[in-house]
């Protein structure tokens, strides 16, 4: 019977925490369980345990404390006002779902976040009360992520710190007007304030590591934010530039963007059609180039169409290669690290194979091949020992030309 | 560098001829005598020691990587090739030391299940004695193809720690958890340390068809046992029902995307986990779902009493809008007005001059033609909400003038999220376009006005869309005629819109 309750439960509090777009298990310190009397390991990359037919990664028990809550943000379906069935799990239940999942070796760990019950700081210790108890109680080293609330007490958000690998605070929306419309009460200031007190934190934390082996890591996966994307005014260029701040003031690791959702039950402010995934996908993509490519904000911002918005037939980057031709040919056998990022088409990976091999041959069509997944889109950009792309990059129908096929990636485009 | 590659053939390709001449016992060695080759047995399919300790010597004692054949004991393998002592290392040939990364290649690739990963390991090698940097050139089509081995079992050594289900099953004395798993390669005993670092203080098993380990808490040991099949493991657990229902109510039915999901989980790993069976019914139920969260929230009864607010919140919002450059251009924002409640939306143009000034929607010479033409119709305005599709004033300045100028796509379509947003509040059963301007902006579409005013559109709502002429088209109409036809026209569009309101409003 009491198994039966915690399903209900688990029902409610699942769906209620679908809508949280961060399913990282990864980046934290390394650690397994030899030696100890509870279980867990974490070896830097995370693991999918599964994956939904979202296509999104299942590798976290993500839930909800409870979904209950005292705020009314209009596009949380756990808003005081919605009709939405309530339910609440104790922390031990919690813990023993990590733990007995954990076990069978469906998860890498728990992402817990909550309505706000009470008051933030009666939320925010029961939210701490799971990871001490997982922790202390039951020894583990799995991963855990807490979703801090922004107005508790610094002292109980320092200790989720203590005991969590990642914390987040969720900025919500890209835009301080947006916010002021559907979560009329959070306000921007007071997040941001959470996010700094946070950093210093980490920091704090980090320092104290370096002067003595013994002090506890501090959240070891830093901390990361989420904003809702196509529920407020913001353009991709407005989002793309927010978030580069963010990475800045705050040094997150990780910003998720969330597309919005209709949700059951929707407050009447909120719009009723989904934006497309395509956007979201293309906000992740532009998240890339500017962390590990190399692109600076302004230079994604450029790649959009004049009203904001990154195109969303092609990716960023070819977006850019397209609106800035005078950049290319590149040539594969000369050109630096930081032109070849710039080739549409070629990786990370591949530009450090290209750059390793090339002190061994002169590189050829048929060996940039090799060494990328379609050489076929990458043609017009470069020049190699057997190909000179002639008026390739001056076609105007270049575009067209290497376009993707159609993408199937919505199966019920909105 | 192709001297490098030259200098032994291109190996790989040695090789595959020589190991595709199946059964036929010798081989043509390129200056021609015939020679059997050595023959080396393997203990286990992923033997790296016993690999390195032969071709160590198969190296030293300069035997050719198409002299030897690669087998493993137990397998049929090879029906030529002789098993004999590796001759002695060439009295000259020094010892050489293989870079660590190659080490690293090795120890993955000779999991792999191709049967010549041995033997395209030992040409890899015997071509980093001619030349200890060949691993850099991964463009080489040898060190690409081991290259792509490795890949392939580290993707796979992924999925068992991915996929592997435990079971609990009570033994005598305590717990053990069971799973069953189908690795593609030989990684079991590679990846057995995963699971032991993991997993530490439970006794666990882990069946796959070519071999069990065993891990065992008390003395910290591990065990291997015989290959098993499905049947040798449990069949079920008791919480498997709660993980399917963390499984089904995780997964958000508004953004299927089935390729993604099959990309990182394909289909051969989902007969040992409890949850894909899930997979077929959610994916069949999510549209459905979808649309009845839809239908719901469009059916909902309009209380709450939050929209007024969010109104409000929302034109603050537009006030500081810099969705498009023309931000810069008019004195403000130019947001809608009317009831909330309204049962008709009119959707003009853009704010002209006085608009702009007054920062109100028709106010100026179209706005008084409008009124007198909803008063002909018998449409009260101010039962109406009125918008535009762009926000802000567009002009060219000649002299002091400041003249309308027609806003192009980009605009509408930047603009056109307030206008969405309005109606998403007010949720009008009927919407007007006023004019090309309002219908692009609607319905995403360039439409000709003369066509589409002869039925209503429907949008993406469900709900009815009107198309006619913008009034300040019926300014610009020189000759008095036609104007006063036209005129007429549009309030005759108006009458027809005013009685289908009252039709819909009483059905
Ligand atoms: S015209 Fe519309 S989109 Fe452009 S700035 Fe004005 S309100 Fe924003």
């Amino acid at each position: 019977m009491a198994q039966l309750d915690t399903r209900e439960k688990l029902a409610i509090l699942a769906d209620a925490a679908k809508y949280d777009a961060s399913c990282a298990s990864s980046g934290t310190s390394k650690r397994n369980s030899a030696g100890g009397k509870g279980l867990g390991s974490t070896e830097g990359s995370g693991i999918c345990h599964a994956y939904a037919p979202d296509g999104r990664c299942i590798s976290l028990l993500k839930i909800l404390l409870t979904n209950s809550c005292v705020f009314n943000c209009h596009y949380c379906i756990n808003r005081k006002s919605s009709n939405v069935r309530r339910a609440r799990f104790t922390a031990q239940e919690v813990v023993q779902l990590t733990l007995a999942f954990y076990k069978r070796n469906y998860i890498e760990g728990l992402f817990l976040s909550s309505g706000i019950i009470k008051s933030s700081n009666y939320t925010m210790e029961q939210l701490v009360e799971v990871a001490r108890s997982l922790r202390e109680d039951h020894d583990f080293r799995g991963y855990i992520h807490l979703k801090t609330i922004p107005d508790a007490d610094p002292e109980l958000v320092r200790m989720a710190g203590l005991y969590a690998d990642r914390v987040s605070i969720n900025v919500e929306l890209p835009t301080v007007p947006g916010l002021k419309r559907l979560a009329p009460e959070k306000s921007a200031g007071q997040i941001e304030g959470a996010m700094l007190g946070m950093k210093g934190a980490i920091e704090d934390g980090r320092d104290a590591k370096k002067k003595y082996k013994s002090a506890p890591s501090f959240a070891p996966a830093g901390q990361s934010t989420q904003m809702i994307v196509g529920a407020d005014a913001a353009t991709d260029s407005d989002i793309v530039v927010k978030a580069s701040t963010l990475y800045d003031r705050f040094s997150l690791r990780r910003v998720y963007y969330s597309a919005f959702s209709p949700i059951p039950d929707a407050s009447a402010v909120l719009p009723l059609q989904r934006p497309p995934l395509m956007r979201e996908h293309r906000l992740y993509q532009s998240d890339w180039l500017m962390r590990f490519y190399g692109f600076k904000p302004e230079e994604v911002v450029s790649a959009a169409e004049p009203d904001g918005m990154l195109p969303l037939d092609i990716d960023p980057k070819l977006a850019w290669a397209l609106k800035f031709r005078e950049y290319f040919p590149v040539d594969v056998n000369r050109a630096s690290r930081e032109q070849l990022l710039r080739v549409p088409g070629l990786g990370t990976k591949a530009v450090d194979r290209i750059l390793r091999s090339r002190r061994f041959r002169t590189f050829s069509l048929d060996d940039v091949a090799r060494l990328t997944v379609s050489v076929a889109k990458i043609r017009p950009f470069i020049v190699t020992s057997d190909w000179r792309p002639t008026l390739l990059t001056d076609r105007a129908d270049l575009k067209r030309w290497i376009k993707p096929e159609k993408s199937q990636l919505e199966l019920f485009a909105a | 560098m192709s001297d490098a590659n030259g200098r032994f053939g291109n190996s790989a390709d040695l090789f595959d001829s020589r190991l595709g001449l199946g059964g036929k016992a010798g081989v043509l060695l390129p200056d021609g005598p015939q020679i059997d080759p050595l023959k080396i047995t393997l203990d286990q399919p992923d033997d790296f020691d016993g690999w390195r300790e032969a071709a160590r010597e198969l190296v030293l004692a300069g035997v050719p990587p198409m002299s030897v054949v690669w087998q493993v004991a137990g397998d049929d393998g090879e029906l030529f090739g002789s098993e004999g002592a590796v001759p002695p290392a060439a009295g000259g040939e020094p010892m050489f030391s293989v870079p660590k990364p190659f080490i690293d290649l090795a120890k993955a690739a000779i999991c792999h299940s191709e049967p010549q990963r041995f033997a395209l390991l030992y040409s890899l090698l015997w071509k980093l004695k001619a030349n200890r940097r060949a691993l850099e050139d991964r463009a080489d089509p040898l060190v690409d193809r081991l290259e792509k081995l490795a890949k392939e079992v580290h993707r796979d050594a992924h999925k068992m720690h991915a996929f592997v289900r435990f079971r609990e099953v009570e033994e005598g004395d305590g717990t053990r958890f069971v799973a069953f798993f189908e690795p593609d390669h030989h990684i079991v005993r590679r990846e057995a340390g995963f699971f032991v670092r993991r997993f530490t203080t439970m006794r666990w098993s882990i069946l796959t068809p070519e071999l069990s380990i065993h891990w065992d808490p008390a003395t910290e040991s591990l065990t291997e046992g015989p290959g098993a099949t499905r049947a040798d493991a449990p069949d079920g657990d008791p919480l498997e029902e709660t993980w399917r229902t963390y499984y089904a109510n995780i997964f958000n039915p508004a953004r299927l995307k089935v390729k993604a999901m099959l990309k990182e989980m394909p289909k051969k790993y989902w007969r040992n986990m409890p949850e894909t069976a899930l997979v077929a019914p959610l994916i069949a139920g999510a549209r459905a779902r979808e649309l009845e969260m839809i239908e719901k929230a469009q059916a909902a009864p309009r209380t709450g009493g939050n929209i007024e607010g969010a109104w409000a919140a929302l034109r603050q919002e537009a006030m500081s809008c810099t969705r498009c450059d023309l931000f810069r251009c008019g004195t403000q924002t130019v947001f809608g007005e009317g009831p909330l409640d309204a049962r008709i939306f009119f959707v003009g143009e853009q704010p002209g001059d006085q608009e702009d000034l007054a920062g109100r929607p028709f106010v100026g010479p179209a706005g008084q033609l409008f009124d007198a033409a909803l008063e002909k119709a018998g449409i009260e305005r101010s039962t109406t909400y009125v918008t535009n599709a762009v926000k802000h004033f567009k002009f060219v300045l000649r002299g002091k003038k400041r003249i309308h100028s027609k806003p192009d796509t980009a605009e509408i379509e930047a603009c056109r999220w307030w206008q969405e947003q309005e109606r998403a509040i007010v949720r009008p059963p009927l919407t007007v376009a006023l004019g090309a301007t309002a219908a692009r902006s609607l319905t995403g579409k360039t439409l000709t006005i003369t066509k589409a005013r002869e039925a209503p559109l429907t949008l993406a709502d469900g709900s009815e869309c009107w198309v006619t002429v913008h009034p300040s088209f019926l300014l610009r109409i020189p000759k008095e005629e036609r104007r006063r036809e036209e005129r007429a026209r549009f309030v005759e569009d108006l009458r027809r819109i005013r009685a289908r309101s009252e039709e819909l409003a009483a059905a």
